[in-house]
């Protein structure tokens, strides 16, 4: 059976890459510090030695719209491009091209239906910057095929907090029983609190600095029952309106297993949200 | 209201280089094409299969029409189809890094929670 070689959740800056590789008067004041954590954080997935990435993250309407939206969806393809015009725009990134690993894809949507997840499908996905950011940040070589996994944060009706933490505990038991012997990272990005096109939005932290706090406790230690017990569909547009991006945070405490705490733990208060960086190891520290 | 149909709009144009320069530079003559021509368009469909029913409220229109973002808030519009797409209509008029950012957010001041719905 495949074994799961390391557990990854972050957020997914998209001003990552442009900060990273920007030089002099244009690089700002951060970037130094940002891009010796990134590095440090991008150790621990080498670390693991991993030969396929479940990337977990939510289109940003890019692919996926509004006359036909599906709430959890896998992309089933051999092959990914990855990143659309306005992040280009916007962010200055590049544009990517990804193996896919039909096998897992296959293997996920055929168990993750039958364990209760009526997953949508894509054999024609192209990603976006919730699942290029992190190959950015964690495996710049884009070398690995990957499986993605795309959650509706974005567009209610939304599932429930709890769904994403199940389809976490799912994907984790799916992946160890798949028959392969390959060395398989799931990794999976969201938000701390955040506001887009809202009042709040663009300030010198995340808009609710209390939340991101107890966020990032919760993620490290693994406390998927004080999360969930505090937050709900309603309560998470209160840290800021772009928040319900803490329930693929959520999704992926699944992943890790309720109680597990994270063997790495970094976070970096920049300007208009927090970063946060969380890594385990279910076979035991690398 | 038609809010499915202000967030469509804001999505076609956002995503086509081309339109993002139109309606930057011809608002109304841009909205009054679009709802003309296109906003029946089911997205993946051939172009006869096309929706017979939408239409923007006055209001809607002339928010569009205006590049008034506040108003489209207000309305409801998705948060993140108005900020990505007004980032690329006038983050260009602006000397410093994140300016128009502040003042979208500036503008929108006098709104607490809750704000509008944006559910479609």
């Amino acid at each position: 059976m495949a074994t799961v070689a390391a557990v990854i959740a972050s957020t997914h800056h998209p001003f990552y890459y442009k900060a990273s590789t920007s030089a002099g008067s244009d690089r700002p004041p951060f970037a130094d510090e940002w891009v010796a954590k990134i590095a440090a954080f991008r150790e621990t997935l080498t670390a693991a030695r991993p030969d396929v990435l479940v990337m977990v993250g939510s289109d940003h309407f890019h692919q996926l719209w509004l006359d036909n939206m599906p709430q959890f969806l896998i992309g089933k393809a051999p092959f990914y491009d990855g990143n659309w015009y306005n992040e280009e725009r916007e962010f200055g990134l590049p544009r990517m091209f990804l193996r896919g690993d039909e096998d897992l894809s296959a293997y996920l949507l055929r168990q993750g239906m039958d364990a209760g997840f009526d997953l949508a499908f894509s054999n024609e996905l192209r990603i976006d910057h919730s699942i290029t950011c992190p190959l950015i940040t964690l495996r710049p070589e884009a070398d690995l095929p990957i499986v993605p996994v795309y959650t509706n944060i974005f567009a209610p009706p939304l599932p429930q907090p709890s769904r994403f933490a199940e389809l976490g505990r799912t994907i984790r038991r799916l992946v160890e029983s798949w028959p392969s012997d390959k060395r398989v990272a799931i990794i999976g990005t969201g938000h701390l609190s955040l506001e887009l096109g809202g009042p709040r939005q663009f300030g010198p932290h995340g808009p609710d600095p209390e939340f991101d706090r107890k966020a990032v406790s919760w993620i490290a230690s693994g406390d998927l029952e004080s999360a969930l017990a505090e937050v709900s569909l309603d309560s998470l547009w209160l840290p800021g309106n772009a928040t319900h991006g803490f329930m693929d945070f959520l999704l992926m405490m699944g992943v890790a297993g309720d109680g597990a705490k994270a063997d790495y733990t970094d976070s970096l208060d920049l300007f208009h949200t927090m970063e946060a960086y969380f890594t385990w190891y279910p076979e035991g520290t690398q | 209201m038609s809010k499915y149909l202000v967030d469509k709009f804001l999505f076609t144009i956002d995503r086509d280089p081309e339109l993002v320069e139109r309606y930057r530079a011809d608002p109304s003559g841009t909205i009054a094409w679009w709802e003309a021509e296109q906003a029946g368009l089911i997205l993946n469909c051939h172009g006869q299969e096309r929706s017979t029913w939408h239409a923007f409220t006055d209001t809607e229109r002339a928010a569009l029409a205006s590049h008034d973002y506040v108003t489209l808030f207000e309305l409801g519009a998705h948060n993140f189809l108005l900020l990505t797409l007004f980032i690329a209509l006038f983050e260009r008029d602006y000397a410093e890094p994140l300016a128009f950012q502040r003042e979208f957010a500036a503008r929108l001041g006098h709104w607490s929670l809750p704000y509008p719905d944006i559910a479609t």
